[in-house]
C-alpha cells in the first residue's frame, strides 16, 4: 500500500526531518525512531521513519528500485 | 550471486524430491506478491512447489463494511476524508471514493500527517482519516492521534481499520486454509513487529517461518530456507532480513500503537470475524473514533457479487479461477479490491502472471 524506501536524513529539527532518496527529497517523521541522527540512512513507511538501515542495504534497494523503474518503462513501450 | 541461486535452487528441488508431496507457501505481504510476481521467481520453481499469496494487502483484507462506512462518510457534506491512494478505487455498491468525487470533499495524503495538517487548515470541517493497514501504518495513525489530542483538535478523528497479522495467520491455520506448510514472513511489518512474534506460528503449529526482505536473491534463499526445514521435518523460526529486522522489532513503535489502541474482535473479507485482530482506539482516545462519532456500522457488509476476492486471500483460489478475472475485471475497470490495489493479488496476476 505505501511503499517503504531507505533515505538518508539530510535535515532534522526535532523529529521532522528532510530525506533524500535517490536524489529525491521528501519529508519523514522521526517520532518512531528516537535516536534518529543527521546521516542516518532509514527506512521511511508513510511518511515515518521505522528503522534503520545499513548503507550497504539502502544501495542494494536503491538500485532495485532504479532497475524496476527502468524495466516498467521498457514494458510500457513495448505494450503501448 | 549465481552460485548462492543454484544452491538454493537445489535445495527446493531437493525437498520437492524427498517430500514427495507437494509444497505450499504463503506470503503475507502485497510487497512480496509484486516482488515475487515481477521478478519472475515463480517460473523458476518446480511443480511441486506452490506460491500462495495470503490476506496481507491491507486494501484487499478490509471487509466491504468498512468501505461501505467509508462511502457513507463521503456523503456528508460536514467531512473531509483524507485516505491513502490505494482506497480511493475500491468499489462500494454505488461506486467508490473516487466516482464520488464530484459531491464529496476527498483528498489523497502520503501519510497521517498530512491528514492531521489538513485538519488544522480546515477549521470548518472534520477530517477523517481513512486508518488502514497492517502494524507498519498503525503506529503513524497512533502518532497524530496522540498530536490531535495534545494539540485539542477537535476537526479530526479516524477511522480505525487497522488489521494485525498474527491474528489471520492463525485463522488460517486453525481452519480457512490448513494445506499452508510454511510461510514467507513480511519484511515490513516485521519491522514493527520484530521477527521473533512469529515464534507462536511456529510452536503453536509447527509451520516454518522465515522473514524476507524483497530482493529476488533474498527470495528464493528464504524458500530454499524453508524447504531446508521441511525436509528435515523442523519448522523453525528464521530472519534473512538482518539489515534492517530485529528480533524485538521497533519498540517505539509497539509501545505508541499500545498507547493508544487495543485489539478488538474484527471482520476480514474472505477470513470473517477474527478474534482480538482489529485495532481500536482505547477509552482515553474514543473521542478520535469516527465510527463512534458518526455511529456507524462496523459490522460486515455484503460482498460484490461475483467477486472472489474473499478466496484468494485465503489462498483458496488462484485468480484465474475467478470467471471475472481479465473479462469484466481488470484494473481499468477492478471489481474488487484483489484487483484495485496495486499489491492485490489479482492486479499482479494480471499485469506479471499472465502470457499474452
Ligand atoms: S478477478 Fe476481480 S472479481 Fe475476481 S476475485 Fe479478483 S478482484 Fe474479485
Amino acid at each position: 500500500m505505501c511503499l517503504a524506501i531507505p533515505a538518508r536524513i539530510v535535515e532534522l529539527e526535532n523529529d521532522r526531518a528532510m530525506v533524500d532518496a535517490m536524489g529525491n527529497r521528501f519529508k519523514a517523521k522521526t517520532t518512531l525512531l528516537p535516536g534518529a541522527k543527521l546521516g542516518d540512512v532509514v527506512l521511511v513507511h508513510a511518511g515515518f521513519a521505522i528503522a534503520r538501515v545499513d548503507e550497504e542495504e539502502a544501495r542494494k534497494t536503491w538500485e532495485l528500485f532504479a532497475e524496476i523503474e527502468d524495466f516498467e518503462k521498457t514494458q510500457n513501450r513495448i505494450s503501448g | 550471486m549465481l552460485d548462492r541461486i543454484a544452491k538454493a535452487q537445489q535445495q527446493i528441488d531437493h525437498a520437492c524430491r524427498t517430500l514427495g508431496r507437494p509444497i505450499t507457501v504463503m506470503e503475507v505481504c502485497g510487497t512480496h506478491t509484486v516482488a515475487i510476481f515481477r521478478s519472475g521467481i515463480r517460473s523458476t520453481l518446480p511443480e511441486g512447489l506452490k506460491l500462495l499469496s495470503g490476506p496481507g494487502c491491507p486494501v484487499c483484507v478490509t471487509d466491504q463494511g468498512y468501505i461501505d462506512a467509508v462511502l457513507e462518510l463521503a456523503q456528508r457534506d460536514d467531512c473531509i476524508i483524507a485516505t491513502y491512494g490505494d482506497m480511493i478505487r475500491v468499489p462500494g455498491k454505488d461506486g467508490s471514493l473516487e466516482t464520488c468525487a464530484a459531491k464529496a470533499d476527498v483528498r489523497v495524503v502520503l501519510s497521517s500527517e498530512d491528514a492531521l495538517q489538513l485538519a488544522r487548515d480546515n477549521a470548518d470541517k472534520t477530517v477523517v482519516f481513512i486508518a488502514v493497514g497492517f502494524e507498519t501504518t498503525a503506529p503513524a495513525s497512533a502518532v497524530v492521534v496522540k498530536e490531535a489530542a495534545r494539540e485539542g483538535i477537535k476537526n479530526f478523528c479516524i477511522l480505525s481499520g487497522h488489521k494485525l497479522i498474527l491474528p489471520a495467520m492463525r485463522a488460517l491455520l486453525g481452519g480457512m486454509n490448513d494445506r499452508v506448510d510454511a510461510f514467507l514472513c513480511p519484511g515490513h511489518v516485521s519491522v514493527i513487529i520484530g521477527a521473533s512474534a512469529f515464534a507462536e506460528i511456529v510452536s503453536d503449529f509447527g509451520r516454518p517461518c522465515v522473514v524476507a526482505g524483497f530482493e529476488p536473491l533474498q527470495i528464493i534463499e528464504a524458500l530454499a530456507e524453508i524447504c531446508r526445514q521441511l525436509s528435515n521435518e523442523k519448522a523453525e523460526l528464521k530472519s534473512i532480513y538482518n539489515a534492517v529486522v530485529t528480533e524485538q522489532g521497533n519498540v517505539a513503535a509497539q509501545r505508541i500503537i499500545a498507547e493508544c489502541f487495543e485489539a478488538a474482535d474484527g471482520y476480514w473479507r474472505g477470513l470473517g470475524k477474527i478474534e482480538k485482530s482489529t485495532l481500536v482506539l482505547k477509552e482515553q482516545y474514543r473521542r478520535f473514533d469516527a465510527f463512534a462519532r458518526f455511529g456507524l456500522s462496523d459490522e460486515p457488509g455484503e460482498d460484490l457479487s461475483g467477486c472472489r476476492c474473499g478466496e484468494v486471500l485465503c489462498g483458496l483460489i488462484e485468480p484465474p479461477q475467478c470467471a471475472l478475472f481479465a473479462t469484466r475485471c481488470t484494473p481499468a475497470k477492478p471489481i474488487g479490491p484483489c484487483m484495485v490495489s496495486s499489491e492485490g493479488t489479482c492486479a499482479a496476476w494480471y499485469k506479471y502472471g499472465r502470457r499474452s
